[in-house]
């Protein structure tokens, strides 16, 4: 039995199913506007997320290419590295699918001798892909603390030019 | 030591916020998402009430004893005097229409940033003090006291609304949000409870005529240092006027394009449009502000501050005025200055002395938009331009909030943009024009203290901006707003790097044909022009 094969066959329930696990993360009111998934520009967050869910998910089953994955992963965790969460709770939908998928698999397969070896290794690469979504979070939250230096130093910019105290394009 | 949770805890955790009505829910101050409180001296600055040091995040906000009686008062004299606030504090259903229409809502998720929950925070209060159903019902009747957690709550989700109007676009009753948080606003500056980012630059306004707090000669500095730059670039020296009586026009601009890149280089297209026209204008250093962040604080300081700009054109004699690209500034002259001291009947209608068009529509406040005035001579085929000159950029057009749908200012830019560049691509259709989606820093919020609060609230924009980016290559991001030219590049930089950010008229200025330049070969940015990158490198 390829587990491969099963989490092909589910995929469409786990990938919901783990989408619904990273809305339980947002205010219950927010959850329903965040589910429409059709809505790119209108719902930005809930898109990035469904879209991010199943890429990464597809990632799991095709096997990790790093450009993809960094894509969907970057998306999702740009907008979580905002949001009001400690960085434990930003990252740590990614580890929900382990979950999720010895659940969908039942106690029978996920007891099944074979299987073992099959799901740690699923389960290693899940740890990777969660070490890569904390580094990724960590970059985006430097990039705040950088933008915010930026602003300020924009705000003196200029005056500092004229008083020839920083070298300008007038050289 | 903290008690640190044993496996099997950990494995049980509920990962669903808790489940509470919105009522039962009090506000949570969090690191990023609100400014710093006024200072003293701004509020003492322009007479406002209570001024002392206070931090929000402080138990304590070292409010006067009768805070809720002025408060409740504060709410009576608004309800007889603006027929509008009676109105929406009454109307709404509840529809749901506005819901996930505000940015901050659809960024960050909390339900007390749709706008039908923050106009609950004072409708609340407003049914239980002046509604029977309210009065007798409470709760029932979604009614609540007035307590300090309510006021709380009210400052935290007011200065979190950028006053942008979006909902009301998509609401069936015409409930305009802005006008809510515009009233809440008002209330609590009647206690003094202000943020230091809007009340600065009120003080520095009221005393010095801009925000940043310019002084004359600093003004005329910053913007002869620019005259260096347009020497450098086109050949020609051009020697604008400061506070010259009997000028035709007196043109006032946001203090940030004084200051700032790439509002400087705004500026730059400002001077070099007027000089190729041969314009009978004047800047003014003491009006020297476009913006009014006086709008941010309540009706009275935004009309104080704006009668500013009237006083400076009476005295210097100008026929009118003629504004620069600035977003609430031209919701201020729109849709309230002839109401607070229109018609300005010392002035003129204005005119372009080039073409002769005469702006009916300003026929009451005597100022004009620069992008209708530019719009008109390119119509008129009065400037000569090479739109190739901008080849290396793909642009596309951010409708400010207040210039779009506090003004309806849509054709004009998109018009000005077509025949200064040849790569202009429209975001999506929901993402423009009347529905176009928030700088998410708008209102006096474009502080540094809350940048988290920004990202969230700028995500929509982003994300359609990085729409175009990823399918064609968009990199530069053009609009109309002072505040758009501050806080965008800051967005870009975090949700879609590589993006950068320009007002209109440095656009226009790079492809502007000024008689006598010599041979171009650099943007105003000093970026060397579109198949001319060679020859800069041999140079150098």
């Amino acid at each position: 039995m390829k587990l491969n094969d099963i989490l092909q066959e589910k995929k469409s329930s786990i990938v919901k199913r783990w989408f619904e696990a990273v809305l339980e993360s947002y205010p219950e009111d927010a959850r329903g506007p965040f589910r429409r998934r059709e809505a790119q520009f209108a719902n930005p967050v809930g898109f990035t997320l469904a879209e991010g869910i199943e890429g990464l998910f597809d990632a799991l089953l095709k096997g990790m290419i790093p450009d993809t994955v960094s894509a969907f992963l970057d998306g999702m965790i740009r907008i979580r590295a905002v949001q009001d969460f400690t960085p434990s709770q930003a990252v740590a939908f990614i580890f929900r699918v382990k979950t999720l998928v010895r659940e969908e698999l039942g106690d029978a397969v996920v007891s099944d001798r074979g299987m073992a070896a099959q799901l740690s290794s699923l389960d290693a690469i899940i740890d990777d892909l969660a070490l890569f979504a904390f580094d990724i979070y960590m970059k985006c939250r430097e990039k705040i603390y950088d933008i915010k230096a930026q602003e300020a130093r924009n705000m003196t910019f200029r005056l500092l030019q004229q008083a020839n105290l920083i070298a300008g394009n007038k050289g | 030591m903290a008690k640190f949770p044993k496996p099997e805890e950990l494995s049980n955790i509920d990962f669903a916020p808790p489940r509470k009505g919105w009522m039962d829910l009090p506000v949570e101050f969090k690191p990023g998402m609100f400014c710093h409180g006024s200072k003293p001296k701004s509020l003492e600055a322009v007479g406002f009430p209570n001024p002392r040091d206070w931090k929000p995040a402080d138990a304590d906000w070292k409010l006067p004893e009768n805070w809720k009686e002025i408060i409740i008062e504060g709410i009576a004299e608004r309800l007889r005097k603006y027929r509008s606030f009676r109105l929406f504090m009454d109307i709404c259903v509840r529809c749901g229409a506005c819901a996930d229409k505000c940015h901050f809502f659809i960024g960050t998720g909390d339900p007390k940033n749709m706008p039908v929950l923050r106009a609950e925070l004072i409708r609340s209060v407003y049914r239980k003090e002046f509604t029977t159903a309210g009065k007798i019902l409470g709760k029932m009747a979604g009614a609540r006291e007035l307590t300090l957690d309510v006021l709380k709550e009210w400052w935290y989700y007011f200065y979190q609304c950028t006053e942008c109007r979006r909902c009301s676009v998509f609401c069936p009753y015409g409930i305009d949000q802005a006008e809510i948080t515009i009233i809440g606003r008002e209330l609590l500056n009647l206690l003094g409870l202000n943020i230091e980012w809007i009340a600065g630059p009120v003080a520095n306004c009221y005393m010095k005529g801009n925000h940043l707090g310019l002084e004359p000669h600093t003004i005329v500095g910053n913007l002869e240092y620019m005259l260096d730059d347009i020497e450098t670039i086109t050949g020609k020296r051009i020697k604008p006027t400061f506070n010259r009586k009997g000028a035709e026009i007196l043109f006032v601009t946001p203090s940030g394009d004084l200051f700032a890149d790439p509002g400087t280089y705004t500026a730059m297209g400002y001077m070099m449009l007027f000089e190729e026209l041969g314009l009978d204008y004047t800047w003014s250093t003491y009006a020297s502000e476009g913006g009014n962040f006086g709008f941010f604080t309540s009706n009275e300081m935004a009309k104080r501050l704006n009668a500013k700009l009237y006083a400076e054109a009476k005295r210097l004699g100008v026929k009118y005025i003629i504004g620069g690209e600035c977003g609430h500034m031209w919701r201020v002259i729109h849709q309230y200055m002839d109401t607070w001291q229109g018609p300005a009947d010392f002035l003129e209608v204005p005119k372009s002395p080039i073409t002769g068009t005469v702006f009916e529509n300003a026929r009451s406040t005597k100022m004009i938009h620069i992008a209708e005035f530019t719009a008109d001579l390119i119509k008129n085929n009065k400037l000569k331009l090479d739109a190739k000159r901008n080849d290396h950029l793909k642009v596309t057009w951010h409708d400010s909030c207040n210039t779009a749908r506090g003004m309806g200012i849509l054709e004009e830019p998109r018009y000005i943009l077509r025949n200064v560049v040849n790569n202009f691509f429209e975001m999506p259709e929901d993402t423009i024009r009347e529905k176009t989606f928030c700088c998410g820093s708008g209102s006096g919020l474009n502080a540094s203290e809350d940048t988290d609060l920004r990202m969230k609230g700028g995500l929509p924009r982003a994300n359609a901006v990085k729409f175009v980016h990823d399918r064609h290559g968009v990199n530069m991001l053009a609009n109309i707003c002072a505040i758009d030219r501050a806080t965008l590049p800051p967005l870009m930089d975090y949700w879609v790097p590589g993006v950068k950010v320009a007002g209109l008229h440095e656009l226009v200025a790079n492809a502007l044909v000024m008689k006598g330049e010599k041979e171009r070969t650099t943007d105003l940015r000093g970026e060397p022009l579109p198949g001319l990158e060679q020859k800069e490198e041999k140079a150098s």
